[in-house]
């Protein structure tokens, strides 16, 4: 009865035991995300929204410029050279840094070459008399 | 100096909705673009004055270079190879992609996303989904430009079990995903990217180069979207924007594709598309005889009529016959001729190609004229004159239920008193079908290149 009663309460600390671990796990849990897991809906929100602006934006592009329109999208797309900027950031060289200063160059013929192509393409448009 | 930032970010992603906002006119096209050029500027300098990036010089050095490469290839291009231009920037924004997401992976203490070997999963997600995507844009858009430069073959590349080679490694790198979101190690990394590239190389052999169009659409949609997983990675608002914009342009400029072809967008994905037809067709070999003309008659009949409209396609573009045709439009217009140019939306390898190239032969653009706003002047309209186009005319569309091309629209030259068909022979066109047109009687065919008809039209309206 006795030795029962031991094992209950070897029992009831193990038990203890795993609920502290529990709630401190689950309390870095809540902690390590941390900002990201609320930008994440955050930037979600902005995704949509974003979609909406493009969709409304985009269907009122006049056929005749399409060719232009691709020309700036590619242009812009390259927006991706601010996150190329920021691995190439760091003083010290590593592996991280090269490939951003890589993309930091092939982002760079797109921002250059779309709005160059688009600026001459576009320039062509005239109305003539 | 973060709310700076995030507020200069803001601006510049309203710069970049008021650049693509321009372009619903010619007029404001200009003052879009320059919209367009100042976003970047801002995006680039607050990037560059944020207090983690301190390396100037080697990323001038980058940045310059690749700014020369850039502006020099975009100076020098020739109008008639704009398709493989675009095609190729695409690829080039993918690998960006997939290069930035690599130096997120290698040192995420720079993008603030925790520290090697405890990345959040979330960001591991965002990081696999925009490798993904940016390694799939970059071979595509290899393999689009190669179709366009002719590098590769134009025709659909099609094998026995490709669709489940696909599906097979869609699933794989679904897989590869969820793994490399387990262990975080670079060598899951990697498997993606190269399984992405084989996708993306499988995904666009099977098309062929009529549907290019709807395929450097996609592309850029895809570029874009790439943008935007980078864009969750990083936490940055402008990318995800930005991305989204340029997602969901892709997106609808291959829905108007592929509505001008009246077909789907996954029937277009399957590829394939003509090389069956193509091969029926010339089971059941045709023996009548169009009738043919020659360019004195052509020259004689549009200087004594009062309208004609003319029907450029692919095949002007291949020719290099704009200036040749504008010249013939300007000596008709002399003539008190109106003269008029009708575009189909998948005329030419891009979207708006046929305009690019009339313009820049100087075609003033109210001249130039959409599939809605023309179609039904055919029937008041004394002659039509289709340069390089063919599927775009073929009544079959309208009448042919077992058509390929039925219930594609198409512009109603049939319609019009005379029409000129310039055609370097007899061959059916994209879609392996046979005009009927050829073989209307108001039809003169006027056989030759593109470029030379023009000029000998040009010849015989002078005299």
């Amino acid at each position: 009865m006795s030795e029962l009663s031991n094992q209950l309460e070897k029992l009831s600390y193990q038990a203890q035991e795993l609920s502290n671990q529990a709630n401190n796990l689950a309390s870095t849990l809540m902690e390590s995300p941390n900002s990201h897991g609320d930008f994440l809906v955050f930037g979600f929100t902005v995704l949509i929204l974003a979609c909406f602006v493009g969709y409304y934006v985009v269907w009122s592009v006049t056929p005749a410029l399409h060719s232009p329109l691709m020309g700036v999208t590619n242009a812009i797309s390259s927006v991706i050279i601010v996150g190329a900027l920021l691995a190439a950031g760091p003083i010290d060289s590593s592996l991280s840094k090269i490939f951003g200063l890589i993309a930091v160059t092939l982002a760079a013929v797109n921002i250059f070459g779309g709005f160059v192509v688009t600026n001459r393409m576009l320039s062509m448009f005239k109305k003539k008399q | 100096m973060s709310n700076i930032s995030s507020v200069l970010y803001l601006i510049s992603a309203v710069l970049f909705i008021l650049s693509l906002r321009g372009l619903s006119h010619p007029t404001t096209a200009r003052r879009g673009n320059f919209y367009g050029m100042l976003g970047m500027a801002i995006a680039i300098g607050t990037t560059v004055a944020s207090p983690g990036v301190l390396s100037y010089k080697e990323i001038t050095i980058a940045f310059v270079i690749g700014g020369l490469i850039g502006s020099t290839i975009a100076l020098k291009i020739q109008m008639t190879a704009l398709p493989q231009l675009v095609a190729a920037f695409h690829s080039l924004v993918g690998l960006a992609a997939v290069f930035v997401a690599g130096s997120a992976f290698y040192n995420p203490g720079a993008f603030d996303i925790g520290s090697i070997g405890a990345i959040p999963t979330g960001s591991l997600v965002e990081m696999a989904l925009g490798t993904a995507i940016g390694a799939i844009t970059f071979t595509g858009s290899i393999i689009a430009f190669g179709k366009l430069q002719g590098v590769v073959t134009g025709n659909p590349l099609v094998f026995k079990g490709q669709h489940f080679l696909n599906f097979f490694l869609g699933l794989t790198i679904i897989g590869l995903m969820i793994k490399f979101c387990l262990v975080q190690s670079p060598e899951y990394f990697w498997l993606i990217v190269l399984a992405s590239f084989a996708i993306g190389f499988l995904l666009i052999l099977p098309i062929g180069g009529a549907d290019m169009p709807v395929i450097v659409s996609m592309l850029n949609s895809y570029s874009g979207w790439a943008a935007t997983g980078i864009g969750f990675t990083l936490s940055n608002n402008l990318l995800i924007i930005t991305g989204a914009l340029v997602g969901s342009s892709g997106a609808i400029l291959s829905y108007i594709m592929c509505k001008g072809m009246n077909r789907s967008f996954f029937n277009v994905l399957l590829g394939g598309f003509g090389g069956e037809q193509a091969a029926a067709s010339s089971g059941k070999k045709d023996d009548r005889k169009p009738k043919q003309g020659n360019a004195a008659d052509a020259a004689f009949m549009m200087k004594n009529c009062s309208s004609v409209i003319i029907v450029p396609g692919y095949g002007m573009a291949v020719a290099q016959a704009q200036h040749a045709l504008r010249e013939m439009g300007d000596i008709l217009k002399k003539e008190g001729v109106e003269v008029r140019y009708a575009i189909h939306p998948v005329a030419g390898r891009m979207p708006g190609h046929m305009n690019v190239l009339l313009a820049e032969a100087n075609v003033s653009y109210d001249e130039v004229l959409e599939l809605d706003e023309i179609n039904r002047d055919f029937s008041s309209t004394d002659v039509a004159f289709v340069i390089g186009a063919n599927d775009v005319t073929n009544p079959a569309a309208k009448t042919d239920k077992t058509s390929a091309i039925y219930g594609m629209p198409i512009l109603d030259v049939e319609n019009a008193g005379q029409v000129f068909f310039v055609k370097r022979g007899m061959a059916s066109g994209y879609a392996g079908v046979q005009n009927e047109l050829f073989f209307r009687d108001n039809t003169l065919m006027l056989f030759g290149d593109a470029k030379k008809v023009c000029e000998d039209v040009i010849k015989g309206l002078k005299n």
